[in-house]
C-alpha cells in the first residue's frame, strides 16, 4: 500500500480569524493516505475531527496549507470541470443519517442526486437501473426505492448514505463518526458493508470515529488528534500496543470494555499538556520513533522514546 | 434491599395512521434504593419509551396506558394528573436526554437554567438558590464556577454542556435519575469523568440511577443490575456478571457477540441477520424467533414466560424449560461463561 492517494500538508482551518473568538479548530496537521487504505481518526470531542475531514473535501477553504489529491493540487482547483472531477472522487458519509438525507425526497431520488449532477445515467431507466443495483449494494432492495426515509430504521438510514456516496463511484470516503449513533449489532453490519465494498471496489477510506474499539477493527493505521494537532500516527496495532504520546494512553486507559471484572479494576490515566513542560521555542513535531510510528515530541522525548522502545524489546 | 419503585405489567400502545404501534408489551422490573440499572437493548425496542411513561413525557393524544401500574412511593405514576406529576418530574424524578442542546435553552443564562427548578420545588430565596447552582457546578466539575454562571450553553464544549445538564437533574437531590444516553456523543474520555461523576454523586445522596445506553462497555463499568429489550418486552434481566458471564436469551447472546473485542482479528464482525419485529402486529410468539438460530417450534406458537436462574436473574426463553433440549451457546458467549461459578463452563478462576 506504499502509492499515496492524498498528500495533507500543513493543514490550517481558522475560525473567526481576527476576532476575540478565534478557533484554531485544525493548526497544522501533515498525513498522507494510502491507496486502498482506512485511516482511523480519533480525539477528544472538539478537537477538529469533523473540520479536518470537511477541509479535506473542500467543504471549507483552508486557512492555509495544502492537500494533494494523487498528486494534484485539490484546493488550488478553479475551473468548474475540475472541481467536479474531485467532487465526484471523494465522497463524504455523515454522522446523522437521520439529518443527512433530505426528508421530503424519496430514496430514488436521494440517491440519483450524485447520477443527476454528474450526468452519469444514459436515460430514465439507466438511471432507475443504477439506483437499483446501489440498493442491492448496500443490502437493501428496489421495494425501497419508493419510500421515504422516516420509515428506515438507524441502521438501514445509514446504508442510504452509503448508498447516495456510492453513486458517484467515488476513490476516496471520509465517513464521520458513521456509526456512533446506531446499536450494536447494526454497527456491525455497516462496517461488514464498509470493509466489503473496500474489499471490492479497492476503496479508500478517512474514518472518523469516538469508538476506539471499532476504529481498531476497521483502521490499518490510526491518527489521534489533540486540539487542533496531530500528536500520534501508527499502524493500529502499534497504536494500541505501543501508545507513546501522553495524550494517546490517557485515551486509551479510557476505553469502556464490556467486562465487568475489568471495569472493576481499571485505573484512568489522566492528561496533562503541562507534563511535557516544553521550553520556550523547542522544537516539537512528528518523528518517527519506529518504522511508520510517529509522535508529535521534542528532541529530548524523542530520545526518552527511543530508550523505552529499546528497553522493551 | 428497599424498592423505590415498581414497574407492573406495563403496556403502552401509540395510536398512529398506520394502526396501533405496541411499543410496550407487558415490562415488568423493581428499582432498588441507590443502586443502577442499566437497560440495553435494539434500537426501537422501548427503552425509551420506558422510561418516559415513568416521567409522563408521552404524547398524550397519541400515547395510551393500556395495562399496568409504576408504583413509587405508594402512588401509582400512571393515574396521577398533571399537576402532581410536575411536583415530581425534576424534584423526585429527573432525566437527563441524550443531546445536551435539546434540553438547554440557548437564549437563558446557565445559572439561571439551574436556579429555576430550584426555586420551584424548594422553598429558598433567590441568593441561596445561587449559591446552590454554583456549589453544583462545582460538584460537577466546573471550573470558575461563579464566572461561569452568566455564560450561555453555546460556550460550553459538549461535555461541559452535559455537565450543566447534569447539574440541573441533580438541583433537588431526585431519588431516581433516569439517563437516556447521556454519553453516546462525548468522547471517552470525557464519558469516563462523567460517569464516575456519576458514581460519586450516587454515593453522596443515594440516588437510584436508571441508564440506558447501547455501549455495552459503559453497562459494564456503571450498573448493578441490567436488563435487556427485546420487541417491547424486558426478555432477560439479573446482575451486571449474571448478564456479562451468564446469558440465557439468544438476543443477549447476539448483542454481545456483535460486540469486536479488542484483541480481535481481521474476521467478520457478528451482525444479528434480520429486522427488528414489526409493533404493530408483534409476533405471536418469542418476538426474537425469527432471527434466532436457535428457536424451537414452541418459539412460533407461544410467548415464553420467565424462567428463573438464580434470585436475581431471569430470563424469557423456552429454551430453559425444562424440557428443553441442552444448545450450545455462541462461542464468544462460552468464553464469558468460562468465567462464571454456576455455568457449566465455568474452568475455575482464571488468576
Ligand atoms: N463553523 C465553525 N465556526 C466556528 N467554530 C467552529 C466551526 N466548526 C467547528 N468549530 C470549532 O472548531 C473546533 C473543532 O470542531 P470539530 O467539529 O472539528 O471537532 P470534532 O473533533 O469533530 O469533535 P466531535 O467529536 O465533538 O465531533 C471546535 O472547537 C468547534 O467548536
Ligand atoms: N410518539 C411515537 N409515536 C409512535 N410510535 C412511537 C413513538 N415513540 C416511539 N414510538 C415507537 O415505539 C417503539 C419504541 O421506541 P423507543 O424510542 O422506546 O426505542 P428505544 O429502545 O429507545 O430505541 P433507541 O435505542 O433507537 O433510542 C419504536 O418502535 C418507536 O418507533
Ligand atoms: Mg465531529
Ligand atoms: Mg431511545
Amino acid at each position: 500500500m506504499a502509492e499515496k492517494l492524498l498528500e495533507i500538508k500543513n493543514l490550517k482551518q481558522h475560525f473567526n480569524v481576527g476576532k476575540a473568538n478565534e478557533v484554531k479548530a485544525v493548526d497544522g496537521i501533515s498525513f498522507d493516505i494510502y491507496k486502498g487504505e482506512t485511516l482511523g481518526l480519533v480525539g477528544e470531542s472538539g478537537c477538529g475531527k469533523s473540520t479536518t475531514g470537511r477541509s479535506i473535501i473542500r467543504l471549507y477553504d483552508a486557512t492555509d496549507g495544502e492537500v494533494l489529491y494523487e498528486g494534484e493540487s485539490v484546493h488550488g482547483k478553479k475551473n468548474k470541470k475540475d472541481l467536479k472531477k474531485f467532487n465526484r472522487k471523494m465522497q463524504m458519509i455523515f454522522q446523522d443519517p437521520y439529518a443527512s438525507l433530505n426528508q421530503r425526497m424519496k430514496v430514488m431520488d436521494i440517491i440519483a442526486e450524485g447520477i443527476d449532477i454528474h450526468g452519469l445515467a444514459k436515460d430514465a431507466s439507466d438511471r432507475k437501473r443504477m439506483v437499483y443495483d446501489l440498493l442491492e449494494t448496500v443490502g437493501l432492495n428496489k421495494e425501497h426505492a419508493n419510500r421515504y426515509p422516516h420509515e428506515f430504521s438507524g441502521g438501514q438510514r445509514q446504508r442510504l448514505g452509503i448508498a447516495r456516496a456510492l453513486a458517484v463511484d467515488p476513490d476516496f470516503i471520509i465517513a464521520d463518526e458513521p456509526i456512533s449513533a446506531l446499536d450494536v449489532s447494526i454497527q456491525a453490519q455497516v462496517v461488514n458493508l464498509l470493509k466489503e465494498l473496500q474489499e471490492e471496489k479497492g476503496l479508500t477510506y478517512l474514518f472518523i470515529a469516538h469508538d476506539l474499539s471499532m476504529v481498531k477493527y476497521i483502521s490499518d493505521r490510526i491518527g489521534v488528534m489533540y486540539f487542533g494537532k496531530l500528536v500520534e500516527l501508527a499502524p493500529a496495532d502499534e497504536l494500541y500496543e505501543n501508545p507513546m504520546h501522553p495524550y494517546t494512553q490517557s485515551l486509551l486507559s479510557a476505553i469502556p470494555l464490556p467486562d465487568p471484572n475489568y471495569e472493576r479494576n481499571r485505573t484512568r490515566k489522566a492528561y496533562d499538556p503541562a507534563v511535557h513542560n516544553y521550553a520556550d521555542g523547542e522544537d516539537v513535531k512528528m518523528r518517527e520513533v519506529s518504522p511508520n510510528h510517529f509522535v508529535d515530541c521534542s528532541e529530548k522525548e524523542f530520545a526518552e522514546i527511543q530508550e523505552h522502545l529499546a528497553a522493551k524489546k | 434491599m428497599e424498592k423505590i419503585l415498581q414497574v407492573k405489567d406495563l403496556e403502552l400502545s401509540f395510536h398512529t395512521y398506520g394502526g396501533e404501534v405496541k411499543a410496550i408489551r407487558g415490562v415488568n422490573f423493581d428499582l432498588y434504593k441507590g443502586e443502577t440499572l442499566a437497560i440495553v437493548g435494539e434500537s426501537g425496542s422501548g427503552k425509551s419509551v420506558t422510561t418516559k411513561s415513568i416521567m409522563r413525557l408521552l404524547p398524550e393524544e397519541s400515547a395510551e396506558f393500556k395495562n399496568g401500574e409504576i408504583l413509587f412511593g405508594g402512588r401509582d405514576l400512571t393515574k396521577l394528573s398533571d399537576k402532581e406529576m410536575q411536583k415530581i418530574r425534576g424534584k423526585d424524578i429527573s432525566m437527563i436526554f441524550q443531546d445536551p442542546m435539546t434540553s438547554l435553552n440557548p437564549t437563558m443564562p446557565v445559572g439561571r437554567q439551574i436556579t429555576e427548578p430550584i426555586l420551584k420545588h424548594q422553598n429558598i430565596n433567590k441568593d441561596e438558590a445561587k449559591k446552590l447552582a454554583i456549589d453544583l457546578l462545582r460538584l460537577v466539575g466546573m471550573p470558575k464556577p461563579e464566572l461561569r454562571m452568566k455564560q450561555y450553553p453555546h460556550q460550553f464544549s459538549g461535555g461541559q454542556r452535559q455537565r450543566i445538564v447534569i447539574a440541573i437533574a441533580l438541583a433537588c437531590n431526585p431519588q431516581i435519575l433516569i439517563a437516556d444516553e447521556p454519553t453516546t456523543a462525548l468522547d471517552v474520555t470525557i464519558q469516563a469523568q462523567i460517569l464516575e461523576l456519576m458514581k460519586d454523586l450516587q454515593k453522596k445522596i443515594d440516588t437510584s440511577i436508571i441508564f440506558i445506553t447501547h455501549d455495552l462497555g459503559v453497562v459494564a463499568n456503571v450498573a448493578d443490575r441490567v436488563a435487556v429489550m427485546y420487541g417491547g418486552k424486558i426478555v432477560e434481566i439479573g446482575t451486571v456478571d449474571e448478564i456479562f458471564y451468564n446469558p440465557q436469551h439468544p438476543y443477549t447472546w447476539g448483542l454481545l457477540s456483535s460486540m469486536p473485542s479488542m484483541d480481535a482479528e481481521d474476521a467478520k464482525l457478528y451482525a444479528i441477520p434480520g429486522t427488528p419485529p414489526d409493533l404493530l402486529n408483534p409476533p405471536k410468539g418469542d418476538a426474537f424467533a425469527l432471527r434466532s438460530e436457535y428457536a424451537m417450534k414452541i418459539d412460533m406458537e407461544q410467548p415464553p414466560p420467565f424462567f428463573k436462574v438464580s434470585d436475581t436473574h431471569m430470563a424469557a426463553t423456552w429454551l430453559l424449560h425444562p424440557e428443553a433440549p441442552a444448545v450450545e451457546p455462541p462461542e464468544m458467549v462460552i468464553e464469558r461463561m468460562k468465567k462464571f461459578p454456576g455455568s457449566r463452563y465455568y474452568e475455575g478462576s482464571a488468576n
